[in-house]
């Protein structure tokens, strides 16, 4: 049996509300393997953003079961969870990513910081990491000194330097113009296969998922499909462009 | 523990650095604060000195007022005989007159006369203020004058120099010369700088009405006593209005309570710099709490990507502390460099006793203040990161 890092079963999420009970995530299972990028996709409102933080251990899903490194968060209280946050996974946000008064290195060092392993060693990578996404000359900024796709790139780097298993990013290229967007998931994609993370990204731009693996969608909170392979992809990649 | 107080530390202290300028700016609001609260403090130190002064450096347990006087020393009035009856009452070792009245020291040129208290006490009891410069008192009816300090440094009158008094006796205005033998320390009475003179000679000297003048009994204000064991008060004040006639009994507390205006000036004070520090309070709390509001997502964010509740709750106090400290520490030095330049006429004195109960309770006002906004700050949810609410 294959085992993978990320691994949920039958998860749902209600929401109560006045007009009655929502189903924001409705009975979704679904497997990431290490080294794999996966593209969650769907209409606004279809539980994006709602199952990204189930997975991101943010929020308790009303049932069903998340596996992350063979643990399962369903069964962990609030310290430990913190915890899985800061050593197993790695995030990048739509918008105020950075810790406005930390530069760019600061803010990568930060992940390490936390977990108590900033050394030498860990100095360096970070500074190798930024490097790498073309922020070489850019360590030493505040992100209010720094472009929207220059912050995104230092918000990758602080999402994988501290090896985590799970990388999560939540609509990475919202604020990109579009160029910019593709070397951005470009870039990502090649460091989640190369370092071998598991790594999920929701987006509205289907365009950006020219560099994923597979591809989740989702429909009024349910799993409705999953695009594997190129071609399958390439074809959804076509079909969004009418 | 001692990471979790590490990476606070280094997040509080990075935002502080990279936004000097602004914490800078609240920071020297505290030292606004600090610099109103210390001079309040100090104005009621000094006028309240400048008061009791003479009274609260007395070497005596007891003062005994005329009856029905309520401890008001001017309201009293003994005689002569009173003191022979007091001096006879078991467990009193010591007791002496005094009187007080006002007079005008002549100044040479053209100088207004000087307002001064004038005091006759006994030479060698408990009363006379001990010199720093020259000799105490003679006699009890020598032309003799000892000079506090203030009065010396307002009329730059020294030891061995005649000074001049005018008085009003019955309706003429009347001219005193007194050799100064001495300078004491500070003995402020009634907010005036005072010069001391022999019992009889005060007697003589004082202003009066026409009456007093032709009258033959000599009278002071009040008896201060001295105990052979303080820890009699109670027993002994008992003996002394049963002995007596027509007298009651006070402590020096007391006494300096009663003086006109005493407690009301203090209680006036204190309230100011009670609200000044209350307004400090809300100042550093609003100051706090927008700039919470305007860290949402910031917070959030970091919550989210693993900085536990502690971290950032540490990381809001350390910084409140700092920028409290920093306020106070340049309040402090404000005070402290203005207080150099104020002339010994003003009635400002530094008490440390009561400046570092206002110093703690300004470091207080930040984490006080900010008590609102570290509550908020801790429950913040990682959600918000995503921009999402629970
Ligand atoms: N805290 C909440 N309370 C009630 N309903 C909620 C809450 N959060 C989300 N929902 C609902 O759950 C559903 C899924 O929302 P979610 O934000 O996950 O969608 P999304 O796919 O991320 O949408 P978008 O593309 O617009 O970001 C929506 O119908 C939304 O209104
Ligand atoms: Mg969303």
């Amino acid at each position: 049996m294959k085992t993978y890092a990320l691994e949920t079963q039958s998860v749902i999420k209600t929401y109560q509300s006045e007009s009655g009970t929502i189903q924001a995530v409705d009975d979704v299972s679904l497997q990431v393997a290490a080294g794999e990028f996966v593209a969650l996709v769907g209409p606004s409102g279809s539980g994006k953003t709602t199952m990204l933080s189930i997975l991101a251990a943010l929020l308790q899903p009303s049932s069903g079961k998340v596996v992350l490194d063979g643990q399962d968060l369903a069964g962990i209280n609030d310290i430990d969870r913190v915890a899985m946050r800061r050593e197993k996974i790695g995030f990048t946000f739509q918008a105020n990513n950075l810790v406005p008064y930390l530069t760019a290195v600061e803010n990568v060092e930060l992940m390490l910081r936390l977990n108590n392993k900033l050394d030498k060693t860990g100095k360096l990578r970070a500074r190798e990491l930024l490097a790498r996404l073309g922020l070489a000359d850019r360590m030493h900024n505040l992100p209010g000194q720094m472009s929207g796709g220059q912050q995104q790139r230092v918000a990758i780097a602080r999402a994988l330097i501290h090896n985590p298993s799970l990388v999560l990013a939540d609509e990475p290229t919202a604020s990109l113009d579009t160029e910019r967007a593709y070397q951005v998931v470009e870039t990502f994609a090649g460091l989640i296969h190369e370092q071998n993370r598991a790594g999920i990204m929701v987006t509205h731009d289907l365009r950006m998922v020219e560099f994923v693996d597979r591809v989740l969608l989702m429909q009024d909170g349910k799993l409705v499909r999953i695009y594997t392979g190129h071609s399958e992809i390439m074809e959804l990649i076509q079909g969004s462009r009418h | 523990m001692i990471q979790t107080f590490s990476i606070a530390s280094y997040l509080a202290v990075k935002e502080v650095w990279r936004n000097r300028g602004r914490f800078l700016l609240v920071s020297l609001v505290i030292a606004l604060i600090t610099l109103l609260v210390l001079f309040v403090a100090a104005l009621g130190e000094g006028l309240g000195n400048g008061n009791r002064e003479y009274l609260s450096k007395l070497d005596a347990d007891m003062i005994v007022f005329q009856a029905k006087s309520d401890n008001v020393i001017a309201a009293s009035r003994l005689g002569r005989d009173r003191l022979a009856a007091v001096r006879r009452v078991d467990g009193v070792a010591d007791a002496a007159m005094i009187g007080t009245s006002s007079a005008s020291l002549i100044l040479p040129g053209d100088d207004e006369p000087l307002k001064v208290a004038m005091l006759g006490v006994e030479p060698g009891r408990t009363g006379e203020p001990t010199v720093l410069e020259g000799q105490q008192l003679s006699t009890d009816q020598a032309s003799e004058a000892i000079i506090d300090r203030n009065t010396a440094i307002r009329s730059s009158l020294a030891v061995g120099d005649t000074l001049t008094v005018r008085t009003t006796q019955g309706t003429r205005d009347e001219f005193f010369d007194l050799r100064i033998v001495g300078i004491s320390d500070g003995q402020q009475f009634q907010l005036q700088p005072s010069i001391f003179v022999p019992f009889f000679t005060w007697d003589r000297i004082r202003s009066k009405s026409e009456a007093e003048v032709n009258s033959l009994t000599s009278v002071g204000n009040v008896i201060l006593v001295k105990l052979q064991d303080p820890a009699q008060l109670e027993q002994v004040s008992q003996r002394l209005v049963a002995q007596v006639s027509n007298i009651e009994t006070a402590t020096l507390t007391k006494a300096i309570q009663a003086l006109p205006g005493y407690s009301a000036q203090q209680s006036t004070l204190n309230t100011q710099g009670g609200f000044t520090l209350f307004i400090g309070i809300l100042v550093i709390g609003g100051f706090f709490q927008i700039q919470i509001l305007q860290k949402v997502a910031q917070i959030g964010v970091l919550k989210a990507i693993g900085a536990a509740n502690p971290v950032v709750a540490f990381s809001s106090i350390i910084q409140i502390v700092v920028i409290t400290v920093i306020g106070v520490l340049i309040g402090a030095l404000l005070t402290f460099s203005f207080s150099l330049f104020f002339p010994p006429t003003v009635p400002i004195v530094f008490n440390g006793t009561t400046s570092l109960i206002a110093i703690i309770a300004l470091l207080l006002i930040g984490p006080l203040g900010g008590l609102v906004s570290i509550r908020y700050a801790v429950r913040i949810e990682p959600l918000k990161a995503l921009g999402l609410s629970s």
